[in-house]
């Protein structure tokens, strides 16, 4: 009798959880929000870069105000929850004109923040080429502009890449974020299919969708500090 | 009569409270060479960092061919002074050839191939033609600093500065530094040379000037300072490096 009641559990566990039939049925569903996702994080992964490159370099060589602002910046958009800023730029913003698609605010709100990440771990990748590097380069007569591109960033990227890897991961997986601003993400998608199917399995299916992404990227920063360990610098 | 190609008038520099150059006045003329001996703090390396503006000097005048530097001056003529640094302070993520090759293209405007040609050139005078291609951290100490004299002189500067440039080296690797810097001596270029070994100076320089506690105390050539000092601070230095 005991064996009869879990063997029901457990067949209402696949049929509830893992329901091979609401699974090939929604999955092209759940595949257009992937897409959506991988461009949302793409572009704010990108954005951020940028942003934070320059933000660190403002920081660190700009004079009293620019530097002002950027530290600033940098201080209030990690101190402010991505999901507090991606509600105002969706929904207060549009009270002062400026109206954003919903891809548009959620790009804004997730570049904005790692920009801001991306800004500090750029400044300690820079702080730590040795200041030798910047005398040398100094003493041949390079310009500013040429020290940074040739002697300091090439050195400060290499030493960035397991950090600037892990802000990515981070981006990547706020942008389930982006579906309360009914962005049609890989999470919208799964809970709208979820809701259709009358059953959790997309969800479940986008949980494993999210760490066939991500988990390969969270392996790579492990071996990118493994190489730099073995460098010895 | 050579003229001065560095002029250094009553050169301040302090770092916060402590006075590191209490007004030097130092002439180099053209093609002479300088070794600048001293105790560690004596503010030698001090000295020659503010010709080239890794330090700005917070008084005096420094005036190199001819052109006042530092207090926010932009001028070309630091280009005309190169530098050998005691930790070498090659650019690690570029080959040796690189190396040698990058100021002459940033900043002289040369194409890489010439460039390179003459960074070739250069490594082969200083004995590391085979080396072109690998990286710093693939050398050894003695080599990566013959490097950072190759580097320097693709710049065909007026005046090189060595800030210690064998301190950081292994004892077996200092000979074939001193040796490359030797023969760059004949070559009639101006040199600075701040360093500990009393072998090159007493050989090599045309003058030696001694410091203490941030001031020139004592200069003169080679045979003067070793065998006739009279401040009684260069005898116990001499005393404390020529005793063993």
């Amino acid at each position: 009798m005991a064996t009869n009641v879990e063997a029901l559990s457990i067949m209402s566990i696949f049929d509830t959880f893992l329901n091979w039939k609401v699974f090939v049925q929604t999955l092209p569903l759940l595949l257009s929000g992937l897409t959506t996702t991988l461009t949302l994080g793409v572009t704010a992964i990108i954005l951020g870069f940028i942003g934070g490159l320059v933000l660190a370099l403002l920081r660190l060589y700009a004079s009293s105000p620019l530097r002002q602002i950027a530290v600033a910046y940098i201080d209030i958009f990690r101190s402010i929850p991505i999901l507090v800023l991606l509600v105002v730029i969706y929904y207060a913003l549009p009270f002062v004109g400026l109206r954003l698609s919903s891809f548009g605010a959620a790009a804004s709100a997730l570049s904005l923040v790692s920009a801001a990440y991306s800004a500090e771990i750029f400044r300690a990748g820079i702080e730590a080429v040795p200041k030798g590097q910047f005398e040398a380069a100094r003493a041949l007569g390079l310009s500013p502009w040429r020290l940074m591109s040739d002697v300091v960033l090439p050195q400060a990227l290499r030493i960035v890449i397991p950090p600037i890897t892990s802000n990515s991961i981070n981006v990547m997986k706020d942008t389930a974020l982006a579906s309360v601003v009914a962005m049609p993400d890989l999470l919208k998608q799964a809970t709208q299919a979820q809701a259709l199917a009358a059953n959790p399995t997309p969800l479940i299916s986008a949980a494993v969708i999210y760490i066939l992404i991500l988990m390969p990227l969270v392996r790579l920063v492990g071996v990118f500090e493994k190489r730099l360990a073995v460098r010895g610098r | 009569m050579m003229r001065p190609i560095i002029e250094m008038k009553n050169v301040v520099k302090s770092f916060g409270h402590f006075k590191a150059l209490h007004g030097v006045d130092l002439q180099v003329k053209e093609g002479e060479i300088v070794v600048v001996i001293g105790p560690s703090g004596s503010g030698k390396s001090t000295l020659i960092r503010c010709i080239n503006q890794l330090e700005e000097h917070n008084g005096g005048e420094i005036i190199v061919d001819g052109a006042e530097v530092g207090h926010g001056r932009k001028s070309t003529v630091l280009t005309e002074v190169g530098m050998v640094f005691q930790s070498f302070n090659l650019f690690p993520h570029m080959s040796v050839l690189r190396n040698v090759a990058l100021g002459p293209v940033r900043v002289r405007g040369l194409s890489w191939a010439e460039a390179e040609e003459r960074a070739q050139r250069l490594l082969t005078r200083v004995g590391l033609a085979d080396q072109a291609a690998k990286y710093p951290a693939q050398l050894s100490g003695g080599q990566q600093q013959r490097v950072g004299i190759a580097r320097a002189l693709a710049m065909e500067p007026k005046v090189l500065l060595f800030d210690e440039p064998t301190s950081a080296l292994d004892p077996e690797m200092v000979g074939e530094v001193l040796d490359v810097m030797q023969q760059l001596a004949k070559t009639g270029v101006t040199m600075v040379v701040v360093t500990h070994e009393m072998g090159f100076a007493r050989k090599v320089a045309d003058r030696v000037v001694f410091m203490d506690g941030g001031r020139i105390v004592e200069e003169g050539p080679p045979d003067e300072i070793f065998n006739t000092p009279r401040d009684p601070r260069l005898r116990s230095f001499l005393q404390a490096v020529l005793s063993h």
